[in-house]
C-alpha cells in the first residue's frame, strides 16, 4: 500500500489565457497537477508563496493561492471538489478542460 | 426591431478601444490585477475557474439572427463551441482568453452587441418580459421604457460608483414574466380605472444572501416622469446605501433598515426637489425610442389555422410540443415558440454554436428575425405563425432543441455552479440533470403540471433558487456538497420567499427528494391545483413528513 503524505499545493491562473497552473519544483508554473510540488511543511509553504508572490508582480500569473492535497501512489490529488474541478475541468463536461487534454491529474471524474 | 442609435456605436467603438489598450497594459505589467479588475468587470470579463469568462448583454434578450450567429461564431472561434445563455438574459462564455477579449469586443461590436453594464457596481443592463411585444397579456411593449433607462444610465458619471451593483425589471403585463419584484427597481405597468396606463414602482427587492420582495414606492406613474424618478431612487441610494459592508450595500438592505416609509419620504423629498419641466422626457423622445421596437408587419390571418390543428392530429410528439412550448400571441394566427434548451439530462442554458445557427436560421425564416433570451434561460421565438409551427417542431427534433417540458419539472433554472464558477460552494448543473432524468416521461411532467425548480450553487442566488416554487441551494458543509431545499417561492405576481424546508441533502440525494415532494404534492392536490398554490394552502408539513418521517 502505498504511503498518502498531505500538503499543499500552489496554484494560479495563467494571467495571459486565464489557464489553471500549479507552481513545480523548479520554479515554473505547469498545468498539470501531477507536476505541483507538494508542500509538506511551513517553510516550504512559505517558499511557494514567496515564489508565486513575485510572479504575480511579474504578471505571470494572477489570483494565487494554496490549496489542500494529498500524494497518493506518486500521484497529487486535490482534497476539495472546488480544487479537483479545477485541476481537470467541468464534471459535466468531460470532453472539456485539462481532463480531455491530457493534462488532467490522474483521479479523474467517473463517467456519470 | 431593436437597433443601436448613432452614438451607442461610436462609443462601443470607443469602449472596444480603450479595452485593447488596459488589457495589453495589463499583460506589459503597467497595470496591476487590483488596477486592471474594476476596468476589466466594466467590460464583462471576469476571472473564472477554468478561465476567463464574458458576459455579453442582450438588452432585454432580443437577438436577430445576425447578432446569434455571431454569438455562435465568437463561440467557435474563441470559446469550446458553445455558450451558456444566463438568468439575466445574457450569454456567457467560459473559455475566454484575456489576450483575445479585445478581439470578441471588436466582433461584438460588429453587430452592435458589447459587454457593457454586465459587471460591474452600475446599474446593469435592463430586463425585461422575454414575450414582450408578442403575448396576448400585454398591455404594452415594455422594452422602450428599458431603453429609455439604458440610455439615461449607460455610462451615466453619476451611477457608475455605486455601493453595489442594481438591477431594473420592467413588464408590460399583469402576469409578471420578469420577476420584477425581486429587482432593485422593478416597473409594472397597469391601468387604472380611467383606462390611462401609468407604471407601478416597487424598489427594494433582490435575491441573494438577503431575499426581499420588493415595496411600491409609487404606484401610478406617468411615463414621462420615470427617468427624474428613479434618478431620485438612485441618489437616496447612492447617498445613504452602505459602502462600508459589501453584504449590506444593496438598495434593498437600505429599504429595509430604515424602513419602507422613510425610503419612500426621502424619494419624495429628492423628487420635489427637482425643476420638473427640465427632468420629464419629452413625448417625441418617448415616441423616438418606441421606434426602435415597431412591431414587425403582422399579417392579416385567421385566429384558427387548420394546417396548425391538423399537425396536431398527426403527430403526437407536435401535439405535446405545442400543448406545452407555445404560447399565446397578441396577432391572430401568429404564436409564441418557447424552445426549451433544458434537454433530459442536458446542461439548462447551455447551447452549441451548431443550435445557435439553427435558432437563427429558423427566426430569419419564421420569426421576423428576432430571437429572445429569458430568464428562465430559454429561447424563444416571438412573432412565429401558427402554419410555421409545425416545420419550426420538425427543425428543432434532430437538433435536441425540441423538448416539450416549457414551464414543467424539467424546465429548471440552474447556475452554471462550481463545475465553472469561481464564487460557487457547490455545484448546480449535475443536481439538475438527476432531476432532469428523474423526470424525464414527459407524461410524468404533464400530470404535475407547471412547476418552477431553480438551483443555485452558492447563496448569491444568480439560479433564483428563493423565489423557485421548489428552490436548491448548494452549500459546502465541512468540503463536502450539499443541498438545501425550499418550498414556494415565486418571482412571477404572486412573488415570495421559499421557506426552507428542513435539514440539507447530499447531491445524490436531492432528485428522490424532489421526487418525493412532487408525489405528495400529486397526491395532495385539488383538481386544477398548481404546486405553488397547493403548497400555499397546504403550508410545509405535509411535504416535511415525505421527507423526513421515514428517516
Amino acid at each position: 500500500m502505498s504511503e498518502v503524505e498531505k500538503g499543499q499545493v500552489m496554484t494560479a491562473n495563467r494571467l495571459r489565457d486565464g489557464e489553471v497552473v500549479f507552481l513545480t519544483r523548479s520554479g515554473e508554473w505547469n498545468e498539470k497537477i501531477d507536476e505541483a510540488v507538494l508542500a509538506l511543511e511551513p517553510q516550504a509553504t512559505a517558499a511557494l508563496e514567496a515564489r508565486a508572490n513575485e510572479d504575480v508582480k511579474a504578471t505571470l500569473v494572477t489570483g494565487s493561492y494554496l490549496f489542500d492535497a494529498e500524494r497518493v501512489g506518486g500521484k497529487i490529488r486535490a482534497l476539495h471538489m472546488r480544487e479537483r474541478i479545477r485541476t481537470l475541468g467541468p464534471t459535466v463536461r468531460l470532453d472539456l478542460g485539462k481532463q480531455a487534454e491530457g493534462t488532467g491529474g490522474a483521479f479523474a471524474f467517473k463517467e456519470a | 426591431m431593436y437597433r443601436y442609435d448613432e452614438f451607442d456605436h461610436q462609443f462601443v467603438q470607443e469602449r472596444t478601444a480603450q479595452f485593447r489598450d488596459q488589457a495589453n497594459r495589463r499583460l506589459s505589467g503597467a497595470l496591476t490585477e487590483d488596477e486592471f479588475r474594476p476596468l476589466r468587470l466594466m467590460n464583462g470579463l471576469y476571472l473564472q475557474l477554468h478561465a476567463y469568462m464574458l458576459r455579453v448583454a442582450i438588452p432585454y434578450g432580443t437577438l436577430s439572427s445576425k447578432q446569434m450567429r455571431q454569438l455562435a461564431y465568437i463561440a467557435d472561434k474563441w470559446d469550446r463551441g458553445y455558450g451558456h445563455f444566463t438568468t439575466r438574459q445574457n450569454i456567457q462564455y467560459n473559455w475566454i482568453k484575456l489576450e483575445d477579449t479585445a478581439d470578441i469586443l471588436a466582433a461584438l461590436a460588429e453587430v452592435e452587441m458589447h459587454a457593457i453594464q454586465t459587471s460591474g457596481n452600475c446599474i446593469r443592463n435592463v430586463t425585461t418580459d422575454h414575450w414582450a411585444g408578442a403575448a396576448a397579456d400585454e398591455i404594452a411593449d415594455p422594452r422602450p421604457v428599458g431603453e429609455l433607462l439604458r440610455q439615461w444610465s449607460s455610462l451615466h458619471p453619476e451611477f457608475s460608483y455605486l455601493p453595489r451593483k442594481f438591477k431594473i425589471a420592467v413588464t408590460g403585463a399583469p402576469n409578471d414574466r420578469a420577476a420584477v419584484k425581486v429587482h432593485d427597481i422593478g416597473l409594472r405597468l397597469h391601468r387604472n380605472d380611467a383606462g390611462a396606463i401609468g407604471w407601478e414602482v416597487m424598489v427594494g427587492g433582490g435575491q441573494g444572501r438577503t431575499p426581499m420582495i420588493a415595496v411600491t414606492v409609487r404606484d401610478f406613474l406617468p411615463e414621462r416622469e420615470l427617468v427624474a424618478y428613479i434618478e431620485a431612487i438612485m441618489r437616496v441610494y447612492n447617498l445613504y446605501g452602505r459602502r462600508d459592508n459589501k453584504f449590506k450595500a444593496r438598495i434593498k438592505i437600505l429599504v429595509h433598515e430604515i424602513g419602507a416609509e422613510k425610503f419612500k419620504a426621502e424619494v419624495e423629498a429628492e423628487y420635489a426637489r427637482r425643476p420638473e419641466q427640465t427632468t420629464h422626457v419629452e413625448e417625441k423622445e418617448l415616441q423616438r425610442i418606441a421606434a426602435y421596437f415597431a412591431p414587425p408587419a403582422f399579417e392579416k390571418l385567421s385566429r384558427f389555422s387548420p394546417a396548425f390543428e391538423e399537425a396536431k392530429l398527426l403527430h403526437p410528439g407536435f401535439a405535446r410540443w405545442a400543448r406545452n412550448n407555445l404560447a399565446a400571441h397578441r396577432v391572430d394566427g401568429y404564436t409564441i415558440v418557447n424552445i426549451s434548451l433544458k434537454p433530459e439530462g442536458g446542461i439548462p442554458g447551455d447551447a452549441t454554436s451548431d443550435q445557435m445557427r439553427l435558432m437563427a436560421e429558423l427566426a430569419e425564416r419564421y420569426s421576423h428575425d428576432e430571437l429572445r433570451v429569458s430568464h428562465p434561460q430559454n429561447i424563444i421565438l416571438p412573432h412565429v405563425k401558427k402554419d410555421d409551427a409545425l416545420a419550426i417542431w420538425q427543425a428543432l427534433v434532430p437538433a435536441e432543441l425540441a423538448t416539450a417540458n416549457y414551464g414543467l419539472a424539467g424546465d429548471i433554472i440552474a447556475c452554471p455552479g462550481m463545475d465553472y464558477c469561481s464564487l460557487a460552494t457547490a455545484r448546480s448543473i449535475p443536481i439538475s440533470q438527476a432531476i432532469s432524468r428523474k423526470f424525464a416521461d414527459l407524461d410524468v411532467q404533464e400530470k404535475i403540471g407547471p412547476v418552477k425548480i431553480n438551483i443555485s450553487g452558492c447563496i448569491n442566488a444568480c439560479g433564483h433558487h428563493h423565489v423557485g416554487h421548489i428552490g436548491i441551494l448548494g452549500l459546502d458543509k465541512k468540503g463536502e456538497e450539499f443541498y438545501q431545499i425550499t418550498l414556494g417561492g415565486s418571482s412571477a405576481e404572486n412573488a415570495s420567499i421559499g421557506s426552507i424546508l428542513g435539514p440539507g441533502f447530499a447531491g445524490h440525494e436531492v432528485a428522490d427528494a424532489i421526487e418525493k415532494i412532487l408525489t405528495t404534492y400529486v397526491k395532495l392536490r385539488q383538481p386544477g391545483e398548481e404546486f405553488l398554490y397547493a403548497y400555499r394552502r397546504l403550508g410545509p408539513q405535509p411535504f416535511k413528513e415525505a421527507l423526513y418521517a421515514a428517516a
